[in-house]
């Protein structure tokens, strides 16, 4: 965990790369589910910052 | 033999010519050959990317020419996100998203299973199986409309052989309960294969030095399956079920020749809805913010898709 933090703290790929993928799979989960509308009406905003944030963390150094 | 073909293609070269060629840079070449893909690609996928998102701003409807065309921010989008129809057919699609992907790693995983162990006629099983995925989704939804026909098809009959129900009784794909169950079978029969096929490459990858050392560890078959096989078949299902989810998201063809979305709209998936939204009722405006929905959730799976491609590549 404590180096999960590091990593982020540092801008290092790997952590940042899995916050951007906790978003997107988020995203597709609120625009899909059946439970509550709220979730789908905000499952865009959550699935676009979590792609935008994964092509700009991709080229975060290793 | 080549060295006479390249001085009789220099000498017919004329001087002209080859002096303006001569002048060019590596860099000015390669420019040249790669040139005409930047434009098409410019031409066919950028610029209808831009202008659809344009458009998404927009009340333009492509059905009236000449029609002043208002800016309306972000109200598509709003109007989309809020709207309870909408927010069923993306459960229609999570439903088919959701079965399809279950069946086909299930069986997918088995079949590749039974056909890694070697026995005879082997080969030609895996030919057999594989057959359904080359066919072409229109041919498959027709072929599956005559199989699900409650007087004559032979679904029916095989469902009353097992049950003992009359074949007429009951209608995969007119009844409201069962016409979701209907499409996934079909696409669950039809792309199985490709599963089986990933899951298999999994499979072979494995090295059996590893079964022989759990072997001399005395691990049971069930321990080697759990601790072996499934950790190292896991990237491979990973990246099956992302292609398969990213490809059933945008399914059209298959459930449009198959249902056309009805009874109803309970297996109208998103892109059918957007199809009627954008050449149906001719919003243009309105679909276009809602292909950039579908878009920008397809881009973010296919940037997770291409996260795993590259840890399988590692291996």
């Amino acid at each position: 965990m404590s180096e999960f933090l590091t990593g982020l703290l540092r801008l290092r790929r790997g952590p940042w790369e899995m916050v951007a993928t906790i978003l997107i799979a988020l995203g597709v989960f609120m625009l899909m589910q059946p439970f509550v509308l709220w979730a789908f009406t905000y499952s865009f905003i959550v699935t676009l910052i979590g792609t935008v944030m994964f092509i700009i963390v991709s080229h975060f150094p290793e | 033999m080549s060295d006479r073909t390249v001085d009789r293609v220099a000498q017919a070269t004329p001087e002209r010519v080859a002096r303006k060629i001569r002048g060019l840079s590596d860099r000015a070449i390669a420019w040249i050959f790669i040139s005409p893909t930047i434009f098409l690609l410019l031409a066919i996928n950028i610029f209808p990317l831009i202008w659809t998102i344009q458009l998404s701003f927009t009340n333009y409807k492509a059905n009236r020419i000449g029609r002043e065309v208002k800016d309306v921010g972000l109200r598509n989008y709003e109007r989309i996100l809020t709207d309870s129809d909408t927010w069923l057919n993306m459960q229609a699609t999570a439903h088919f998203l959701f079965w399809t992907i279950f069946f086909q790693v299930l069986i997918g995983f088995a079949l590749a299973w039974l056909i890694n162990k070697k026995f005879k006629g082997n080969d030609l099983w895996t030919t057999i199986i594989v057959l359904p995925m080359m066919l072409s989704p229109a041919v498959v939804g027709n072929f599956w409309k005559f199989l699900y026909q409650p007087q004559i098809g032979l679904f029916n009959y095989i469902v009353s052989w097992f049950t003992g129900k009359d074949p007429s009784s009951f209608e995969m794909l007119g009844s409201v309960t069962l016409a979701p169950w209907a499409i996934v079978i079909v696409d669950t029969w039809m792309w199985t294969p490709f599963v089986m096929l990933i899951c298999l490459a999994g499979l072979r990858s494995i090295p059996d030095y590893i079964y022989e050392a759990a072997e001399i560890d005395r691990a049971s078959k069930l321990r080697q399956f759990f601790t072996i096989t499934i950790p190292m078949v896991l990237p491979f299902l990973m990246l099956a079920v992302l292609f398969r989810g990213i490809e059933n998201f945008k399914m059209f063809d298959l459930v449009v020749q198959l249902t056309g979305g009805g009874p109803g709209s309970v297996t109208e998936l998103t892109s059918i809805n957007l199809k009627r939204e954008a050449f149906e009722k001719w919003r243009t405006g309105y679909a276009s913010a809602y292909a950039i929905i579908l878009f920008v959730t397809v881009f973010g799976l296919a940037s997770i898709y291409v996260k795993a491609l590259n840890k399988v590549k590692q291996r």
